[in-house]
């Protein structure tokens, strides 16, 4: 599959700006530091940036609205309606803690709550695709959500410490989050690297009962729509490469990080430093890891087109 | 409404493609083209179309694939070893993956015919759909960015202002060699629905779940050259001659 870079900067903000405000809404954040009131604007932001992103590679984004719709069929539109849903308690909660201090606690927590099932929805449109055997498990979904969590909570672990607050339970959860998440991406390679295609050039054209199919002429001699769209290859040549330059940027490193922040306790300043080299690695790598999710799935269509 | 109609269409209107006649000419892809570029919807556009890069947008192609049984390693060394030519377009599915995943409800399955179409004025563009369908049967237009597929050429076949025998696809209407049948598969008498009876006919990846309405007809098995024509053309049989040449047969025979 093709990598739109809107989509992979779309899935990868959005994400981190969601986990970002699970934590917010748990109260894992002194709602009287500024730190926190920063916190609150960059979830909001990163949401908006990502949803913004997300209708650059529509062909008539100005009828965008129309995708509020179909919530009953479409993993597209419910991810539209829980993204504004969403939207609602958190700006609430970031308008008390902006302007009041406070935390509520039943508002934050079904900010949490709504903010996971957004990133779910996301994760659904993919999973859902039967033509795309890469994605079509529920790995998929826990990826999505765990690797929200993992970024969400390194970086609030920059903003509990520089609020000055302890950053041991942002920064412990993020750790585990990071470790699950990881856990859940290999499981979701081995899987990939296992696979049978359900589909084969032989059951694409019925005519597998004579023998082997094999193209013998595309249809046309240059792309169209579908192999530029569908027939993505260049990222299987270095996925290995890459795959070890995502958990080593996305995993390791930030683990390592928020492993010696919690070893060493440094001050306030350095913490702030330690923790944001961990969000951006941690952010670098999931955007390999997207690149990735996109150009290594195999889409069923190219049975027909050779690939 | 991108749900799929609730009951069954009570007719299923499709293409049966016979891959036993096809000679892989693309005159139905051309047709298709020049049909539908001027009918429902946005035109099909082509970008670069007179530069090295050119490509466009169509709703039907025709594919070529080589077949090759156990032990043939190059067509023709095999007995059955083949080229098969394959033209492919939307397959109007009963389970339409194309259709739930839309988010604007723009794609749609008709209720009373089946016929699987995009609503141009409400598409967004998002491709997701073209992501769904197994079969690459929808591609974006670059130029109008909506979703373009093939119609039934439902401008055609209910169009009463055109002479009956042309209200049919125009992939079907072209075909020089008749591979392709238009008709309704829900029908059990009707002329498509015994032709699939009658030769076998199949669905594309059954595996992926989306019962598609279109049906294709595999090739037959493959007779030796000479097979079944030691009566017909042989110059010396006058066997069953009459008239003047039973007579010109017997006076020649005398000689």
């Amino acid at each position: 599959m093709h990598p739109a870079l809107s989509i992979i900067v779309f899935t990868t903000v959005s994400g981190l700006g969601y986990g970002l405000a699970v934590a917010l809404g748990l109260g894992l954040l002194d709602p009287m530091a500024t730190a926190t009131r920063v916190a609150h604007v960059l979830a909001l932001g990163l949401i908006a940036a990502g949803l913004a992103s997300s209708t650059l590679h529509l062909g008539n984004p100005q009828r965008a609205w129309r995708a509020f719709s179909q919530w009953r069929s479409s993993w597209l539109s419910r991810e539209g309606v829980m993204a504004v849903i969403t939207f609602l308690p958190l700006a609430a909660s970031a308008w008390l803690a902006l302007f009041e201090g406070r935390y509520v606690p039943a508002l934050g927590l079904a900010g949490a709550a709504l903010s996971l099932a957004t990133v779910y929805c996301t994760a659904m449109i993919y999973a859902s695709l039967k033509s795309v055997q890469t994605w079509h498990t529920p790995l998929t979904p826990l990826c999505y959500l765990l690797f929200s969590l993992a970024g969400g909570f390194a970086l609030a672990t920059m903003f509990a410490a520089a609020g000055g607050g302890t950053v041991t339970l942002p920064a412990v959860l993020a750790l585990i989050f990071l470790a699950a998440a990881w856990a859940a991406k290999l499981a979701w390679r081995n899987r990939m690297n296992r696979l049978r295609p359900i589909s084969t050039p032989e059951t694409a054209t019925g005519l597998g009962f004579i023998g082997k199919v094999r193209l013998f002429e595309r249809p046309h001699i240059n792309d169209n729509y579908l192999t530029r769209e569908m027939g993505f290859r260049v990222a299987r040549k270095h996925a290995a490469k890459l795959a070890m330059l995502s958990l080593g940027l996305g995993g390791l490193v930030p683990a390592a990080l928020l492993v010696g922040l919690l070893a060493a306790g440094p001050a306030q300043g350095a913490a702030v430093a330690v923790a944001l080299l961990a969000v951006a690695s941690h952010a670098t790598g999931m955007l390999v890891e997207r690149w990735l999710f996109f150009a290594e799935a195999r889409h069923a269509v190219m049975n027909y087109y050779g690939g | 409404m991108t749900s799929l109609p609730a009951a069954q269409p009570a007719r299923k209107l499709g293409l049966v493609i016979d891959l036993d006649v096809c000679v892989g000419c693309h005159a139905c892809v051309v047709s298709c083209k020049e049909w539908n570029t001027g009918g429902y919807g946005a035109a099909l556009s082509d970008q670069d179309p007179y530069g090295a890069e050119v490509s466009g947008t169509f709703l039907n192609r025709v594919h070529s694939f080589e077949v090759i049984p156990e032990g043939g390693e190059i067509v023709g060394e095999a007995g059955e070893a083949r080229i098969v030519h394959f033209p492919k377009s939307c397959l109007h599915c009963d389970d339409a993956p194309c259709v739930t995943v839309c988010p604007t409800g723009a794609s749609y399955k008709r209720t009373e015919d089946g016929i699987v179409l995009v609503d141009e004025d409400m598409c967004i563009g998002c491709g997701l759909c073209a992501w769904a369908c197994p079969y690459g049967a929808r591609e974006m237009d670059l130029a109008a960015g909506v979703m373009k597929k093939c119609t039934l050429c439902v401008d055609r076949i209910y169009n009463e202002t055109i002479q009956e025998i042309d209200r049919v696809p125009s992939c079907v209407r072209t075909c020089p060699a008749n591979a392709r049948h238009y008709g309704d598969l829900a029908d059990p008498q009707s002329e498509v629905s015994l032709m699939v009876a009658a030769r076998g006919g199949i669905d594309l990846m059954p595996e992926q779940g989306t019962r598609p309405v279109n049906k294709y007809l595999p090739p037959r098995p493959r007779q030796a050259l000479g097979a079944g024509s030691e009566q017909a053309l042989l110059a010396e049989n006058t066997d069953g001659a009459t008239g003047f040449f039973a007579w010109l047969d017997g006076v020649l025979e005398k000689l």
